[in-house]
Protein backbone atom coordinates (compact mmCIF):
# COMPACT_ATOMS: atom_id res chain seq x y z
CA UNK A 1 0.00 0.00 0.00
CA UNK A 2 1.48 3.30 -1.18
CA UNK A 3 -0.19 6.54 -0.56
CA UNK A 4 -1.75 8.33 -3.75
CA UNK A 5 0.65 10.76 -5.68
CA UNK A 6 -0.97 14.08 -4.51
CA UNK A 7 -1.83 12.80 -0.86
CA UNK A 8 0.13 14.36 1.59
CA UNK A 9 2.07 12.00 3.02
CA UNK A 10 3.03 13.43 6.54
CA UNK A 11 5.66 10.86 7.16
CA UNK A 12 7.47 10.44 3.95
CA UNK A 13 8.04 14.16 3.97
CA UNK A 14 9.91 14.11 7.74
CA UNK A 15 11.83 11.01 6.15
CA UNK A 16 12.72 12.80 3.17
CA UNK A 17 13.80 15.74 5.81
CA UNK A 18 15.92 13.54 7.50
CA UNK A 19 17.57 11.72 4.98
CA UNK A 20 18.57 15.41 3.46
CA UNK A 21 19.82 16.36 6.81
CA UNK A 22 22.16 13.32 7.24
CA UNK A 23 23.52 14.18 3.53
CA UNK A 24 21.64 12.20 1.09
CA UNK A 25 21.07 14.95 -0.76
CA UNK A 26 19.99 12.51 -4.11
CA UNK A 27 16.90 11.73 -2.64
CA UNK A 28 14.46 13.69 -3.86
CA UNK A 29 10.92 12.32 -2.14
CA UNK A 30 10.19 9.41 -0.32
CA UNK A 31 6.70 8.02 0.03
CA UNK A 32 5.72 5.78 3.20
CA UNK A 33 3.51 2.82 2.60
CA UNK A 34 3.18 -0.43 4.62
CA UNK A 35 3.59 -4.27 3.25
CA UNK A 36 0.89 -6.55 4.78
CA UNK A 37 2.00 -10.25 4.66
CA UNK A 38 -0.59 -13.20 3.90
CA UNK A 39 -0.10 -16.65 4.61
CA UNK A 40 -3.48 -18.10 2.38
CA UNK A 41 -4.76 -21.51 0.94
CA UNK A 42 -5.22 -21.41 -2.65
CA UNK A 43 -5.50 -23.54 -5.66
CA UNK A 44 -2.87 -21.61 -7.49
CA UNK A 45 -1.25 -18.59 -7.88
CA UNK A 46 -3.71 -16.77 -10.14
CA UNK A 47 -6.23 -17.57 -7.47
CA UNK A 48 -4.14 -16.43 -4.64
CA UNK A 49 -2.63 -13.12 -6.68
CA UNK A 50 -7.13 -12.46 -7.41
CA UNK A 51 -8.26 -13.23 -3.78
CA UNK A 52 -5.66 -10.62 -2.41
CA UNK A 53 -6.60 -7.97 -4.78
CA UNK A 54 -10.15 -8.25 -3.91
CA UNK A 55 -9.23 -8.30 -0.09
CA UNK A 56 -7.21 -4.89 -0.47
CA UNK A 57 -10.24 -3.41 -2.95
CA UNK A 58 -12.58 -4.33 0.32
CA UNK A 59 -10.55 -3.43 3.37
CA UNK A 60 -6.43 -3.92 3.16
CA UNK A 61 -6.42 -0.51 0.87
CA UNK A 62 -8.09 2.87 0.76
CA UNK A 63 -8.73 3.75 -3.14
CA UNK A 64 -9.05 6.70 -1.75
CA UNK A 65 -5.75 7.70 -0.36
CA UNK A 66 -3.85 4.80 -1.66
CA UNK A 67 -2.78 2.73 -4.29
CA UNK A 68 -1.99 -1.53 -4.00
CA UNK A 69 0.26 -3.92 -5.74
CA UNK A 70 -0.03 -8.02 -5.25
CA UNK A 71 2.67 -10.15 -5.46
CA UNK A 72 3.83 -13.50 -4.73
CA UNK A 73 6.33 -14.53 -2.50
CA UNK A 74 8.32 -17.48 -1.56
CA UNK A 75 7.19 -19.24 2.00
CA UNK A 76 10.56 -20.11 3.57
CA UNK A 77 11.48 -23.74 3.82
CA UNK A 78 9.73 -25.84 6.64
CA UNK A 79 6.70 -23.90 6.28
CA UNK A 80 3.62 -26.10 5.68
CA UNK A 81 0.39 -25.55 3.23
CA UNK A 82 0.57 -22.81 1.28
CA UNK A 83 1.41 -22.82 -2.54
CA UNK A 84 2.44 -19.08 -2.14
CA UNK A 85 1.87 -16.51 0.06
CA UNK A 86 0.73 -12.81 -1.86
CA UNK A 87 1.56 -9.58 -0.11
CA UNK B 1 -36.66 12.03 19.31
CA UNK B 2 -34.97 8.26 19.45
CA UNK B 3 -31.18 8.36 19.06
CA UNK B 4 -28.98 5.43 18.69
CA UNK B 5 -25.19 5.97 19.90
CA UNK B 6 -23.04 3.19 18.14
CA UNK B 7 -20.43 1.74 20.41
CA UNK B 8 -17.68 0.01 18.72
CA UNK B 9 -14.45 -2.10 20.55
CA UNK B 10 -12.17 1.17 21.29
CA UNK B 11 -14.91 4.16 21.60
CA UNK B 12 -14.35 6.31 24.43
CA UNK B 13 -16.96 9.11 23.62
CA UNK B 14 -19.71 7.07 23.67
CA UNK B 15 -20.90 8.74 26.95
CA UNK B 16 -20.26 12.32 26.30
CA UNK B 17 -22.25 11.92 23.23
CA UNK B 18 -25.39 10.11 25.14
CA UNK B 19 -25.09 12.92 27.41
CA UNK B 20 -25.24 15.68 24.87
CA UNK B 21 -28.35 13.98 23.40
CA UNK B 22 -29.85 13.64 26.71
CA UNK B 23 -29.28 17.01 27.16
CA UNK B 24 -31.28 18.43 24.71
CA UNK B 25 -34.51 15.89 25.60
CA UNK B 26 -33.76 12.84 23.50
CA UNK B 27 -33.88 8.93 24.48
CA UNK B 28 -30.48 8.07 23.67
CA UNK B 29 -29.78 4.38 23.65
CA UNK B 30 -26.60 2.68 23.25
CA UNK B 31 -26.41 -0.08 20.43
CA UNK B 32 -23.53 -2.13 20.81
CA UNK B 33 -21.81 -3.02 16.92
CA UNK B 34 -22.61 -6.26 16.62
CA UNK B 35 -26.44 -5.65 17.41
CA UNK B 36 -28.65 -5.73 14.10
CA UNK B 37 -31.68 -2.87 13.41
CA UNK B 38 -32.28 0.32 13.63
CA UNK B 39 -35.74 1.11 13.05
CA UNK B 40 -37.66 3.06 15.32
CA UNK B 41 -34.41 5.65 15.73
CA UNK B 42 -34.71 9.29 14.35
CA UNK B 43 -31.16 9.68 14.51
CA UNK B 44 -27.60 7.63 14.55
CA UNK B 45 -24.84 9.46 16.60
CA UNK B 46 -20.97 8.17 15.74
CA UNK B 47 -18.80 8.62 18.98
CA UNK B 48 -15.37 9.29 18.56
CA UNK B 49 -12.63 7.15 20.02
CA UNK B 50 -9.97 4.43 18.85
CA UNK B 51 -12.21 1.57 17.09
CA UNK B 52 -10.11 -1.26 17.00
CA UNK B 53 -6.91 0.61 17.92
CA UNK B 54 -6.88 2.30 14.76
CA UNK B 55 -5.45 -0.50 13.34
CA UNK B 56 -5.30 -0.66 9.50
CA UNK B 57 -6.35 2.84 9.21
CA UNK B 58 -8.71 4.83 11.24
CA UNK B 59 -11.98 3.35 10.85
CA UNK B 60 -11.62 0.73 8.67
CA UNK B 61 -11.96 -2.06 10.84
CA UNK B 62 -14.93 -0.77 13.06
CA UNK B 63 -16.71 0.06 9.15
CA UNK B 64 -17.06 -3.63 8.26
CA UNK B 65 -18.89 -3.85 11.81
CA UNK B 66 -22.55 -6.07 11.32
CA UNK B 67 -24.46 -2.99 12.68
CA UNK B 68 -22.77 -0.73 9.82
CA UNK B 69 -24.59 -2.11 7.09
CA UNK B 70 -27.40 -0.50 9.34
CA UNK B 71 -26.31 2.73 9.28
CA UNK B 72 -25.99 2.68 5.91
CA UNK B 73 -29.41 2.02 5.07
CA UNK B 74 -30.40 4.35 7.59
CA UNK B 75 -28.27 7.21 5.98
CA UNK B 76 -29.61 6.22 2.55
CA UNK B 77 -33.43 6.22 3.79
CA UNK B 78 -32.04 10.41 4.28
CA UNK B 79 -32.36 10.45 8.16
CA UNK B 80 -29.22 12.03 10.21
CA UNK B 81 -26.32 10.54 11.11
CA UNK B 82 -23.63 12.03 13.07
CA UNK B 83 -19.66 10.87 13.07
CA UNK B 84 -17.74 12.75 15.45
CA UNK B 85 -13.96 12.36 15.42
CA UNK B 86 -13.28 8.15 14.80
CA UNK B 87 -16.90 8.66 13.73
CA UNK B 88 -16.38 10.77 10.58
CA UNK B 89 -13.56 8.40 9.82
CA UNK B 90 -15.62 5.39 9.73
CA UNK B 91 -18.49 7.51 7.43
CA UNK B 92 -15.75 7.97 5.11
CA UNK B 93 -14.46 4.70 5.12
CA UNK B 94 -18.30 3.24 4.70
CA UNK B 95 -18.13 5.73 1.51
CA UNK B 96 -20.80 7.95 3.15
CA UNK B 97 -19.22 10.53 3.09
CA UNK B 98 -16.09 11.61 0.52
CA UNK B 99 -12.52 11.43 1.13
CA UNK B 100 -10.20 10.03 3.87
CA UNK B 101 -8.36 11.30 6.97
CA UNK B 102 -4.84 10.72 7.29
CA UNK B 103 -2.29 11.44 9.59
CA UNK B 104 -1.90 14.90 10.82
CA UNK B 105 0.58 16.58 9.08
CA UNK B 106 2.56 17.14 12.01
CA UNK B 107 2.57 13.89 12.82
CA UNK B 108 1.68 14.40 16.33
CA UNK B 109 -1.62 13.47 17.90
CA UNK B 110 -3.32 17.13 18.86
CA UNK B 111 -5.75 17.80 21.71
CA UNK B 112 -6.50 21.22 22.26
CA UNK B 113 -9.31 23.93 21.78
CA UNK B 114 -9.41 25.50 18.53
CA UNK B 115 -11.76 27.99 16.75
CA UNK B 116 -14.33 26.61 14.06
CA UNK B 117 -16.83 28.79 11.43
CA UNK B 118 -19.81 27.87 10.89
CA UNK B 119 -20.11 27.76 6.84
CA UNK B 120 -23.76 26.71 6.28
CA UNK B 121 -26.86 27.28 8.86
CA UNK B 122 -28.99 25.52 6.64
CA UNK B 123 -28.72 21.84 7.71
CA UNK B 124 -30.08 19.40 10.15
CA UNK B 125 -27.45 20.28 12.33
CA UNK B 126 -26.60 23.71 11.95
CA UNK B 127 -29.39 25.82 11.93
CA UNK B 128 -29.65 27.16 15.61
CA UNK B 129 -26.12 28.89 15.27
CA UNK B 130 -25.61 32.28 13.16
CA UNK B 131 -24.08 32.45 9.80
CA UNK B 132 -20.41 32.67 10.20
CA UNK B 133 -20.26 31.71 13.82
CA UNK B 134 -16.97 31.29 15.54
CA UNK B 135 -17.00 28.07 18.00
CA UNK B 136 -14.47 27.02 19.86
CA UNK B 137 -14.77 23.43 20.58
CA UNK B 138 -11.91 20.64 21.78
CA UNK B 139 -10.29 18.57 19.04
CA UNK B 140 -8.13 15.19 19.77
CA UNK B 141 -7.49 13.19 16.86
CA UNK B 142 -4.12 12.48 15.52
CA UNK B 143 -5.72 11.15 11.83
CA UNK B 144 -7.66 14.27 10.93
CA UNK B 145 -5.83 15.69 7.69
CA UNK B 146 -8.89 15.93 5.45
CA UNK B 147 -7.91 14.48 2.24
CA UNK B 148 -9.34 13.56 -1.26
CA UNK B 149 -8.92 13.55 -5.04
CA UNK B 150 -9.02 17.37 -6.53
CA UNK B 151 -12.56 16.93 -8.07
CA UNK B 152 -14.15 15.40 -4.97
CA UNK B 153 -12.60 18.69 -2.81
CA UNK B 154 -13.45 21.09 -5.79
CA UNK B 155 -17.06 19.58 -5.41
CA UNK B 156 -17.19 19.74 -1.78
CA UNK B 157 -16.42 23.47 -1.93
CA UNK B 158 -18.55 24.61 -5.06
CA UNK B 159 -21.77 22.77 -3.87
CA UNK B 160 -21.77 24.14 -0.28
CA UNK B 161 -20.58 20.55 1.22
CA UNK B 162 -18.22 22.05 3.97
CA UNK B 163 -20.11 23.01 7.23
CA UNK B 164 -17.32 23.46 9.70
CA UNK B 165 -13.90 25.41 8.78
CA UNK B 166 -10.83 25.50 11.15
CA UNK B 167 -10.23 29.39 11.50
CA UNK B 168 -8.43 31.89 14.01
CA UNK B 169 -9.86 33.18 17.00
CA UNK B 170 -10.79 36.22 14.61
CA UNK B 171 -12.77 33.91 11.79
CA UNK B 172 -9.83 33.70 9.00
CA UNK B 173 -8.61 30.24 7.63
CA UNK B 174 -5.54 30.53 7.86
CA UNK B 175 -2.51 28.12 8.00
CA UNK B 176 -1.55 28.44 11.32
CA UNK B 177 -5.12 27.82 12.71
CA UNK B 178 -5.25 24.65 10.98
CA UNK B 179 -4.26 22.21 13.49
CA UNK B 180 -3.92 18.79 10.94
CA UNK B 181 -3.23 19.86 7.63
CA UNK B 182 -6.69 19.55 6.35
CA UNK B 183 -7.39 20.86 3.17
CA UNK B 184 -8.82 24.63 3.03
CA UNK B 185 -9.22 23.92 6.58
CA UNK B 186 -12.19 21.85 6.66
CA UNK B 187 -13.02 20.38 9.64
CA UNK B 188 -16.78 18.86 9.09
CA UNK B 189 -18.38 17.78 5.82
CA UNK B 190 -22.01 16.98 4.79
CA UNK B 191 -22.76 14.70 2.53
CA UNK B 192 -25.09 15.60 -1.05
CA UNK B 193 -28.33 14.79 0.59
CA UNK B 194 -27.69 16.43 3.84
CA UNK B 195 -28.54 14.29 6.07
CA UNK B 196 -25.14 12.89 7.23
CA UNK B 197 -22.56 14.92 8.63
CA UNK B 198 -18.91 14.13 9.74
CA UNK B 199 -16.96 16.55 12.15
CA UNK B 200 -13.26 15.73 13.57
CA UNK B 201 -13.67 18.38 16.57
CA UNK B 202 -15.71 17.38 19.35
CA UNK B 203 -19.26 19.53 19.84
CA UNK B 204 -20.42 16.79 22.41
CA UNK B 205 -17.05 17.79 24.91
CA UNK B 206 -18.49 21.25 24.58
CA UNK B 207 -21.74 21.29 26.28
CA UNK B 208 -21.25 22.96 29.50
CA UNK B 209 -19.84 25.85 31.17
CA UNK B 210 -17.78 23.98 33.42
CA UNK B 211 -15.84 21.89 30.90
CA UNK B 212 -14.94 25.21 28.97
CA UNK B 213 -17.42 25.94 26.63
CA UNK B 214 -20.78 25.36 25.62
CA UNK B 215 -20.28 26.20 22.01
CA UNK B 216 -21.11 22.45 20.80
CA UNK B 217 -24.77 22.66 21.89
CA UNK B 218 -25.61 23.75 18.71
CA UNK B 219 -25.40 20.68 16.84
CA UNK B 220 -27.10 19.01 19.40
CA UNK B 221 -30.40 21.33 19.31
CA UNK B 222 -30.36 21.82 15.56
CA UNK B 223 -30.49 18.37 15.53
CA UNK B 224 -33.67 18.04 17.89
CA UNK B 225 -35.16 21.22 16.10
CA UNK B 226 -34.88 19.61 12.59
CA UNK B 227 -36.34 16.55 13.75
CA UNK B 228 -38.95 17.97 15.86
CA UNK B 229 -39.83 19.62 12.78
CA UNK B 230 -39.98 16.30 11.00
CA UNK B 231 -42.53 14.82 13.46
CA UNK B 232 -44.89 17.71 13.91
Amino acid sequence: MTPRPGILDPQGKAIHHSLNSLGWDSVEDVRVGKAIYLDLAAEDEGSAVEAAEAMCRKLLANPVTETFEVSLVDVPAGDDGADGAAT
Amino acid sequence: MKVAVITFPGSNCDYDLYKAAQQVGADATFVWHRERGLDGYDAVLLPGGFSYGDYLRAGAIARMSPVMEDVIEFAHRGAPVVGICNGFQILCEAGLLPGALVRNASLLFSGKDVHLRVERVDTHFTSQYEPGQILRVPIAHGEGNYEADESTLERLEGEGHVVFRYVDAAGEATDAANPNGSWHNIAGIINDEGNVLGMMPHPERAMEELLGSTDGIGIFTSLAASLSAVAS
